[in-house]
């Protein structure tokens, strides 16, 4: 039942009393760039507007950047889940829009949209001036059947191919950090993965060379996972044998001080933040929602900020977070809808520092959110089937919307309202879990067989999650009368 | 009036037991608990002889108010006969007393009962034959209502209802039931209280004491017209107008007669001194006869006939979607070397002797683990499986609801010591031993840590091995396993409970 995957939007629609959110467009006002929510006109999209940030060749760089990840299909989904064909004309409408709004930077990458990405922003933008636009790829790491110096170099100028350019403005060594398999199936550590990967076959040499001729203009990398990989890279810049253009790393209001709580092998941004402002280092963000699920806040957390500002969505807040460091250069969101696309430029047009209860407030919500434990699923059922047929995100959404809801309580509670709402969160969370999964497909059937956790793309310990939330049940069944 | 009082009794005690026989949420025992426990089979059966001795003092005082006010399957019966008087009044006369029939059937009863033929007993025994009737006919339409509310309610996000399985426990008890629903219904339609005057052995055994009770109906020759109205709507026939009598031994005490009489004839009265003294010798004999047989009976029934359809098959009825999931197979029941028996049941024996097959605690069970047994020996009596779910540490409600003793209440601290079965690991069917798959649920879910995973020689893989002392054959081990259709591991009863 719970197979709707609420995006951004349709939480907007659901909870926002007088939203500022976009969701109303489909009532007729798309074509004059309106914006009504419960009849507030915020007026019309703004253009030249956009905060601009400065990279270190002097260029101006918009504070929001397109994140080409997750492109609509013909059927109106996100091209990252969906084998539909990708629908390139709204494609290009969205890419018309950004540009036309002061949107300036193009982030992909060749797995994304499941190898289709690069080849549709190249479209899009080979209908732009060159001088307009500055486009971001990587040499990824996904498949050890590309890491040879040839295949890289191949994938190198597929990429340039692909974009419709000549030069690249930005290239990344991508997703450093992580673990993988090699061809032979032997598992490696991050930084053998890194080296092998990067260094051994001369690659990042290689694209120093390119950077020297003018056919990258940035050099940098993208992080997620082992802090030993990132401290590493930047010790060989302080070395003096590289030097880093820019990098990319995951950041937003929980990432900041509360990474450690979402899962323990993180580190928190502020950390990275500073490692990089340190080294006047430009910082890509990515995750600025942290997967979408800075949108689908719980109900205390929502009325925090809807009390702040009625006005301004659950989204915008995040925005501004994640733009608030003056480092900052730009923060990718993966935009799939108009609707997407024009909250967050009117957020950043211009973007609106922070103050201090504004900040407090975040740090307010980021420690409910942290502690709140929400399993960071996003519903795209690569885990799914389970072999012994347990239903996975069915299992994980049940038990993030009654988080949200506040029907996850631990304390029985002493006086007789706190046992009422106890006595009524358990009745939610009991009577509507065998609602949306049946018995024999519920938590307590998982045998830890381990196959769906190399699946699931968030990193989730699917097994040690369905251990917890068993646990919470049976605590709540035992606690019954 | 003193007629009106007994109806409303008996639809306020009717409705009551009639729910508990319905209600699945745990919330009616509570309130009504009571009332099963009043029935005078299974207070006999329980040693409530405090409650037996009041039905006993209320007979003796009023006659059988019993039948007509506590027993649900006499006033199911009235509620036949108030349908069929709709349509024809004057349906009844007098006959004479069928003993023949009905002193022989409360021997055997007893008798079955004493030599451990409990089950072929029940068949004719009111209370549980009204417990399988409401369970197995009723409480399917119940449950179908609520899950038609609790699909209302999910639209609305509302957690008032919750959905409950709808499954077929067992086709002999439903066949059972579906054949004591036709009898009864068709002798109350066409001769009243047929049933209780002659089968009924808690009818005849309590008419022996009614024929001395001290409060009766008694007809005033003098007043009475002959016009044999009240004798027409006996619907126990047990008024003789010609000679202005009543066999008290079949009176349930209704009161419809004193209401039917337009001559205020008939009179809820003291016995005339007369008349108790000239019967007095007559039942005296009858009645010690009945008592020592009942003191010392026990029960179980057994059966002849049979038509037991081998193991109840037992399809769910699970109607969720399927998309994108992998299939699961339907867990089939083990054969076990010794039923399994709920905490509180002491023994196989304990509970073969008190267990009239009434159905109140596969009513009640919301795990979906007790049922009605399909085999000879304990027909329609419950035992446990579990395929939908397993015997949880926190309930103890078959025991609370038990009116016979045959499953004594427990405390949730009591039940986590006692031993009902233990664990048996089948190693063909565990994907440890099979395919070498590192599993280890049966462990991870036992509540009381009686599972260990240990090292075989030569193989990374744990298999599971069962610490026998400390199972307490709750079945988690047996519902979670992740082998089907039959897990790999399975709990064996105990014929003691330890």
């Amino acid at each position: 039942m719970n197979e709707k995957k609420i995006d951004r939007r349709e939480f907007l629609k659901v909870t926002a009393a007088g939203t500022v959110a976009t969701a109303v467009v489909a009532a007729g006002c798309s074509n004059k760039n309106e914006t009504v929510a419960e009849g507030v006109n915020l007026g019309e999209v703004p253009s030249g507007q956009m905060t601009m940030r400065e990279n270190l060749h002097g260029e101006q760089v918009s504070l929001l950047g397109y994140g080409c990840m997750r492109f609509p299909t013909l059927d109106g989904q996100s091209g990252r889940e969906q084998d539909q064909e990708l629908d390139q004309d709204a494609i290009n409408d969205l890419v018309d829009y950004a540009i036309a709004h002061g949107v300036n930077l193009f982030d992909t990458a060749p797995p994304y949209c499941k190898g289709r990405s690069e080849h549709a922003v190249g479209i899009a933008l080979s209908r732009h001036k060159r001088s307009e636009f500055f486009v971001s790829t990587k040499l990824s790491n996904f498949n050890a059947n590309t890491w040879s110096r040839e295949e890289s170099i191949k994938m190198y100028h597929n990429s340039m191919k692909e974009l419709q350019v000549d030069y690249l403005d930005y290239y990344m060594l991508h997703s450093i950090g992580g673990t993988r398999r090699d061809a032979d199936g032997n598992e490696l550590d991050s930084m053998t993965l890194l080296k092998r990967r990067f260094f051994d076959n001369g690659m990042l040499d290689f694209l120093c060379e390119e950077r020297e001729k003018g056919r990258i203009h940035n050099l940098g990398f993208s992080y997620h996972g082992d802090i030993k990989v990132f401290d590493y890279l930047l010790s060989l810049q302080d070395e003096g044998k590289y030097h880093w253009d820019h990098v990319l790393i995951q950041h937003n209001y929980v990432d900041w001080n509360h990474s450690k709580l979402i899962n323990e092998s993180n580190t928190n941004s502020s950390y990275l933040y500073a490692e990089l402002e340190k080294r006047n280092i430009p910082v890509f963000v990515m995750e600025p929602l942290l997967g979408g699920q800075l949108v689908n806040l719980n109900d205390h957390a929502v009325e925090l900020l809807k009390q702040h500002d009625p006005q301004s969505s659950v989204a915008s807040w995040a925005f501004r977070f994640a733009g608030n460091q003056p480092r900052i250069l730009t923060v990718l969101s993966g935009m799939t809808y108009m609707e997407h696309l024009r909250d967050n430029i009117r957020t950043y047009s211009p973007h609106k520092p922070l103050n201090d209860d504004e900040l407090k407030m975040l740090e307010e919500i980021a420690d409910v959110f942290a502690n709140f434990k929400t399993i960071p699923c996003t519903g795209c059922k690569y885990c799914m089937p389970c072999p012994y047929g347990i239903d996975i995100p069915t299992v994980f959404a049940h038990y993030n919307k009654c988080l949200n809801e506040g029907n996850v309580l631990n304390d029985i509670g002493t006086d007789s309202e706190e046992k009422k709402a106890f006595r009524r969160a358990r009745r939610a969370f009991l009577v509507g879990y065998d609602r949306v999964v049946p018995s024999f497909r519920q938590a307590d059937h998982c045998i830890g067989c381990n196959h769906c956790v190399n699946e699931c793309p968030q990193g989730i310990n699917i097994p040690e999650q369905m251990v917890r939330i068993n646990d919470y049940v049976e605590q709540l069944k035992q606690s019954r009368e | 009036m003193i007629r009106k009082i007994r109806v409303i009794l008996a639809v306020v005690a009717f409705v009551a037991v009639t729910l508990l026989f319905l209600d699945f949420s745990g919330v009616m025992h509570h309130w009504l608990g009571w009332i099963a426990k009043m029935q005078f089979v299974p207070a006999v059966l329980a040693g409530n002889f405090a409650i037996v001795a009041m039905v006993l003092c209320v007979t003796l005082l009023f006659g059988r108010f019993y039948c007509s006010i506590l027993c649900p399957l006499g006033v199911m019966q009235d509620g036949f006969n108030f349908i069929a008087r709709k349509v024809k009044k004057n349906r009844f006369h007098f006959v004479k007393e069928n003993w023949w029939l009905r002193y022989p059937l409360l021997v055997v009863f007893v008798v079955l009962f004493v030599a451990g033929l409990a089950s072929i007993a029940a068949l004719i025994e009111p209370y549980s034959a009204f417990g399988r009737i409401a369970n197995n006919l009723l409480q399917p339409v119940w449950l179908w209502i609520n899950n038609i509310l609790a699909g209302i309610a999910e639209r609305r996000g509302s957690y008032a209802f919750y959905e409950a399985d709808v499954w077929m426990k067992s086709g002999v008890s439903l066949a059972v039931a579906a054949v004591t629903l036709v009898v009864v219904g068709f002798l109350a339609l066409r001769r009243g209280r047929t049933w209780c005057s002659t089968v009924c052995p808690v009818g005849t055994f309590l008419g022996l004491v009614s024929r001395f009770s001290l409060f009766r109906p008694v007809i005033d020759a003098d007043k009475c017209k002959n016009c044999h109205q009240c004798e027409k709507n006996c619907k126990a026939s047990c008024i003789d107008i010609e000679n202005h009598r009543i066999d008290y031994s079949r009176c349930v005490a209704c009161m419809d007669c004193i209401e039917e009489c337009k001559f205020e004839a008939l009179e809820f009265t003291m016995k005339r001194k007369a008349e108790s003294g000239e019967r007095k010798a007559e039942n005296g004999e009858r009645r010690a006869e009945g008592e020592k047989g009942f003191d010392d009976s026990r029960r179980k029934f057994v059966v002849t006939s049979a038509l037991v359809a081998g193991a109840a098959a037992v399809k769910a009825q699970q109607k969720k979607f399927d998309g994108g999931l992998a299939v699961v197979e339907e867990k089939k029941i083990p054969h076990r070397d010794v039923p399994l028996k709920p905490a509180g049941a002491l023994s196989l024996k304990n509970f073969d002797k008190h267990c009239t097959a009434c159905q109140l605690c596969v009513t009640e069970c919301p795990n979906g683990v007790l049922r009605p047994s399909g085999k000879l020996e304990s027909l329609m009596q419950p035992e446990m499986s579990f395929e939908r779910g397993f015997c949880r540490p926190e309930c103890t409600r078959c025991g609370d609801v038990c009116p016979t003793g045959a499953i004594h209440s427990v405390t949730k601290e009591q039940k986590t010591d006692i031993h009902i079965g233990y664990a048996v690991v089948v190693t063909d069917n565990c994907l440890a031993y099979r395919d070498g798959v590192s599993c280890g649920n049966c462990a991870r879910h036992c509540p009381s840590e009686a599972i260990l995973m240990v090292e075989r020689d030569g193989s990374e893989v744990k298999v599971p091995a069962v610490n026998t002392d400390k199972c307490i054959g709750c079945g988690a081990c047996e519902y979670l396993c992740p082998s089907r259709p039959f897990s790999a591991i399975y709990v064996n009863g105990r014929e003691r409970h330890c």
